[in-house]
């Protein structure tokens, strides 16, 4: 890739070890991955790690005294370690969920029903993907608390006046995105988080999408609560991460009841397990977290900071090649300091659907919607809209494609 | 691109770019509006019944290719049709999404090219959208026929 003085990352050789983007789509043809946003592709070492666990040492973690549980357990507690030391959390404060929206969900409904009330108000903005919206809105709708939305500018970031004047002494909660799925806007966390506590507010960061593609150090952002996913970032399906400060876990009743989450149960009552697992209620993923360690330990091998590094140049080519089409116009800021390599954008005369129909015939994989951000796509004018997005294993030969797709779909529908 | 040629037919691309029976009907005798919560497409669908005949049919909103074809050639079929016989022209449409009927080109007009999007299971809601609609607007006026309103 052009332009590579400061370039540590190859690409076009990590590709190699992704088994989908090795070698061809059954029927042939070469696959543009383009829709990582949505969820990555994965390693083979975390394939084969997940393998080798079930093949091994399959076994119910936590109490088994015999040799397999015993290593069953370490295996996915050592999933919990390598998560942690990625954010930079305490390990016991680092709750494994199903994904990102259950993270989420937990504090919605361990925290949020039992503190909020009347009168009260929890601050979103209009760029939160649905997981950090509904999960408020229905909390309001038992507690009676307000939900309030920041606005979002129309250069596609957070009015930080607004977002200012809104805070204020009826604020609890401020939960917001850290950077955007469908804009790719990376949002200024740390300055929000310390707003919302100066203003006696907690904090629920939403780091799905910074997770993945850069350092995201969760003591320094210092939100109370910090959520993200498994898939997006190597691993596999079915696990999240709720980064939690220890005392407010502490401080917080459990939110689902079951297996693996008590001290003790009398016909009397219960009490709890020590945090994380007080929060880890039944069967968790096990094999997912054991994949979700190895995924961990690929991209610290690769580095997040050139990941990162890597992105930005891809970002910069996607904002070169989409000016070259035609008609296009394009949600969300252009300074790739600002901005993740998640982009979205309309094509005049085309619907989003069509584009992505007509992409996927190029062998080019895109997503078309609204990408769970309604209010954003409503506050923008649009039904919906395409999106490209890039990660680690992106490569310029990817960008030309979406280029030369895209103005070729134009001509197609007769829009040109 | 023979699978690209197949789903977009050029009558399809031709409905798109050619929009018939666009817009609303002023005193329509039902109306109804549908969206398909996947991509958010919007379709208003009004209908002028005159002694239980379709007189008139307008559909309107904004959507892709396949669902604004397919509310295009509704509206130029299911015009002068009777209310039991434009029920079962919707009713064959939605068992060719469905690959459950053979087409058949008389009943259905320039809708037969939307054959190939059977084959596409995400486009299938995009092309019955305003055919659905039709159903429920039909459905409306004679509940409120029934019920005198
Ligand atoms: C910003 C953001 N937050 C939350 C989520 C939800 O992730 P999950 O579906 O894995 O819970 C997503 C995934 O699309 C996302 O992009």
């Amino acid at each position: 890739m052009g332009n590579s003085a400061q370039h540590t990352l190859d690409a076009r050789a990590l590709r190699a070890e992704f088994p989908i983007l090795a070698s061809p789509r059954p029927g042939g043809g070469e696959v543009h991955y383009l829709d990582s946003a949505a969820t990555s592709q994965k390693p083979q070492r975390v394939l084969d790690a997940m393998d080798a666990y079930y093949r091994e040492t399959n076994a119910n973690v936590h109490r088994g005294v015999y040799e397999m549980a015993a290593e069953a357990t370490e295996r996915f507690e050592a999933g919990r370690d390598a998560v942690a030391r990625l954010v930079n959390h305490p390990r016991e404060a680092t709750v494994f969920t199903k994904n990102a929206t259950e993270a989420i969900n937990l504090v919605a409904w361990a925290w949020g029903i039992r503190e909020l009330g009347e009168g009260d108000e929890v601050l979103v903005t209009l760029m939160e993907h649905h997981s950090n919206t509904v999960p408020w809105q229905i909390v309001a709708g038992i507690t009676g608390a307000t939900v309030r939305f920041c606005p979002v500018t129309p250069g596609g970031e957070l009015d930080m006046d607004a977002m200012r004047g809104m805070i204020g002494p009826r604020t609890r909660m401020v939960a917001v995105v850290h950077v955007s799925n469908t804009l790719g806007t990376i949002n200024p966390v740390e300055e929000i988080v310390a707003m919302a506590h100066d203003a006696g507010a907690l904090t629920m960061v939403d780091a799905t999408q910074s997770v993945p593609h850069m350092p995201v150090d969760a003591a320094a952002i210092g939100s109370d609560f910090l959520a993200f996913t498994g898939h997006k970032r190597g691993g596999p399906t079915g696990i999240g991460v709720l980064a939690a400060a220890p005392e407010r876990l502490e401080a917080m009743e459990p939110f689902l009841g079951g297996g693996e989450m008590i001290s003790d149960v009398t016909t009397e009552g219960s009490s709890w397990n020590d945090i994380p697992w007080k929060f880890e209620a039944g069967t968790p993923p096990i094999a997912e977290a054991v994949g979700l360690g190895e995924a961990v330990a690929f991209l610290e091998e690769v580095g997040l900071e050139n990941i990162r590094a890597h992105e930005k140049e891809v970002a910069r080519q996607m904002l070169d090649a989409l000016d070259e089409v035609p008609g296009l116009t394009l949600y969300g800021p252009r300074d790739v300091e600002r901005r993740g390599a998640s982009m979205s954008f309309s094509l005049d005369g085309v619907h989003p659907h069509d584009i992505g129909q007509f992409l996927d015939s190029k062998g080019v994989c895109v997503r078309a919607g609204h990408h769970c951000t309604k209010p954003l796509m409503r506050h923008m004018g649009v039904q919906s809209t395409a999106r490209a997005s890039a990660y680690l294993y992106t490569t310029d030969d990817d960008i030309l494609a979406l280029r030369d797709a895209l103005i070729e779909c134009r001509e197609w529908f007769g829009a040109a | 691109m023979g699978g690209l040629d197949d789903l977009y037919q050029q009558l399809i691309l031709d409905h798109y770019r050619n929009r018939r029976g666009r817009g609303r009907i002023e005193g329509a005798s039902a109306s109804v509006h549908e969206h398909n919560p996947v991509c958010g497409d919007e379709c208003y669908l009004d209908i002028l019944v005159v002694d239980g005949r379709i007189v008139e049919i307008r559909a309107d909103g904004d959507g892709c290719s396949i669902s604004q074809a397919a509310a295009s050639m509704l509206t130029e079929v299911a015009e002068g049709k009777d209310l039991d016989e434009a029920l079962d022209l919707v009713e064959h449409f939605r068992l060719m999404m469905h690959g459950e009927a053979e087409p058949d080109e008389d009943l259905l007009g320039d809708a037969i090219a939307l054959e190939g999007v059977a084959r596409y299971p995400v486009r299938v809601k995009c092309a019955l959208l305003s055919w659905l609609a039709l159903r429920d607007c039909i459905a409306d006026y004679r509940e409120t026929v029934a019920t005198g309103g």
